[in-house]
């Protein structure tokens, strides 16, 4: 047995996106919940499976309190960072087709500009995948992810000739999407210029390049393919989903090869699993929590080969209305940075058509990504019908 | 410099790790090698990948290496290293075989490249840590 075709996104819902939200984290993922359950035509009660994200900032516990859920027959928890959205789709797949239960809530939420928290740099260092990290790595300065993800594009640049300005190319589509959306908290139009004078973070990144802080939530339902024939939406199903982990997970400078990414594993089981090609694909949500990072994962996800996703980003095939449009929504750039589950609900509004001004037209087949942390990755591939 | 001045954070060793901390206080940079087949390894770890092996020792290094990449820090994301910024962090290719990060002392950006040769350097930290750094070979 697989997971192929077995399972459905059959609601989404999300907060407004903002610098500071003013309301608690619970607050923000009960907002969000409530919209995806309403979205999926559902009673909070109905809720019977649960996955919250690695920090568990809110846990099932809080839903089934809030929702007066009378029997949740499943709980988990995803600690693979920014690919844990697409690794709970796999998740709640696997406990559905089991027959545990019927829809699992995805919620993730977080005050991730305003919150008690702290900004990344000291956020990450409560994080468990970050422990042979803070051990070995930050004493030295390597603190947030900029700094240690930067080695892996400088290698590339050295290696493949990869430019800023190529990188460039990815925040300014995004940006130019995030405005077309509607809900994102960059509203302003960037250039190449523009990102070429922002301020160096850690070189080669650039101010640019680098995701945002942000404040909201977004929330996602995922039901058997059978059910969401007969729920409130057209259906969205889920023809593949794979996580892999890197070589080396714990620490990227351990890395037999730093431009390759454990999405480099799982990107061919996906496709197989779905039974298309990459010319299939219409649009496409990349985790994007910095510039690089999208770009390495178009190329370890095959849409080019490896060193050529500098000149395949420059070439304008990811803008819309390009042969691989992606990041309709602003993705972590420029939208918000909602560890990659917007990147889902996106897909989601593609596919049923509800994209709005950045609506890939007849958008029938997609693809999302997760990244996490040190180099996990994830990937679904979804379809209308 | 005492540690009650000390603002960077401090390594959290454990009885896993502490050998690795303990040697560069000696200016001794050591690595695991695996007891039973032998292999080396780093970032310390409790079992040999290789053959599952549960024993290991702790060698010296030669503190010799090549650039695999770098970074150069341009933005503080802990207060503690606000004062040094720009500063570089090289990952550096070990002779041995094995990987480690460290900061860049001496050597001038323009010379930054992948196979740049390097050796290991120590400086004390407090007066309970010293940490490595590569300076030019």
């Amino acid at each position: 047995m697989s997971l192929k075709a077995k399972g459905a996104v059959t609601g989404v819902g999300d907060t407004r996106y903002s610098k500071n939200s003013g309301k608690s984290v619970t607050t923000l993922q009960m907002e969000a919940s409530l919209a995806a359950i309403r979205d999926a035509g559902l009673d909070p009660k109905e809720i019977d499976g649960i996955i919250v994200y690695g920090n568990m900032a809110v846990v099932a516990e809080d839903f089934i309190t809030n929702f007066g859920i009378a029997d949740l027959r499943f709980s988990a928890v995803t600690p693979l960072g920014g690919a844990s959205a697409v690794a709970s789709v796999q998740c709640a797949i696997a406990a559905i087709s089991a027959g545990i239960c019927n829809h699992v809530l995805i919620p993730l939420g977080r005050n991730g500009s305003s919150g008690a928290g702290g900004r990344i740099g000291s956020r990450v260092r409560e994080m468990p995948q970050f422990r042979t990290i803070g051990e070995f790595e930050m004493p030295m300065g390597a603190i947030a992810p900029a700094q240690l993800y930067a080695p892996m594009a400088r290698r590339h640049m050295e290696l493949y000739g990869t430019t800023s300005r190529q990188l460039a190319e990815i925040a300014v589509s995004t940006r130019h999407n995030a405005i077309l959306n509607g809900n994102a908290m960059m509203t302003k139009p960037l250039t190449v210029e523009d990102h070429q004078a922002s301020r160096m973070i850690s070189d080669p990144l650039r101010l640019y390049d680098c995701s945002l802080e942000s404040d909201g939530a977004c929330a996602i339902v995922v039901s058997s393919a059978e059910r969401a024939n007969d729920m409130a939406q057209p259906r969205v199903q889920v023809l593949s989903v794979a996580e892999a982990h890197p070589d080396s997970p714990s620490a990227i400078t351990q890395r037999p090869d730093m431009t390759r990414l454990g999405i480099a594993k799982a990107a061919p089981r996906a496709f197989e699993m779905a039974g298309v090609t990459h010319k299939d694909i219409q649009v496409a949500e990349i985790y994007d929590c910095f510039t690089y990072i999208v770009m390495c994962q178009l190329e370890d996800l095959g849409f080019c080969k490896k060193g050529e996703g500098g000149p395949f980003v420059a070439s304008g095939a990811i803008k819309l209305g390009g042969k691989l449009p992606i990041n309709t929504h602003g993705g972590l750039l420029s939208q918000a940075h909602m560890a990659g589950l917007n990147h889902v609900v996106e897909l989601v509004r593609q596919l049923r058509g509800e994209a709005g001004k950045a609506q890939v037209k007849d958008a029938k087949l997609g693809l999302v990504t997760g990244y996490g942390d040190m180099g996990d990755g994830t990937v679904a591939i979804m379809a209308r019908g | 410099m005492t540690e009650t001045t000390y603002m960077k954070p401090l390594p959290e060793a454990s009885p896993d790790t502490l050998p690795f901390w303990k040697s560069l206080q000696d200016g001794k940079l050591r690595i695991q090698a695996c007891s039973a087949c032998g292999k080396l390894r780093h970032y310390p770890r409790q079992v040999c990948p290789y053959c599952y092996s549960m024993e290991h020792k702790w060698v010296e290094a030669k503190g010799t290496g090549t650039i695999h990449s770098w970074t150069t820090a341009h933005h503080a994301f802990h207060p503690g290293f606000k004062g040094e910024l720009p500063y570089t962090l090289l990952t550096v290719d070990l002779a041995e075989g094995v990987r480690m990060q460290a900061q860049a002392r001496g050597i001038a950006a323009g010379k930054l490249k992948i196979g740049l040769p390097v050796k290991v350097a120590f400086e004390i930290a407090t007066r309970d840590l010293t940490l490595p750094v590569f300076v030019s070979a």
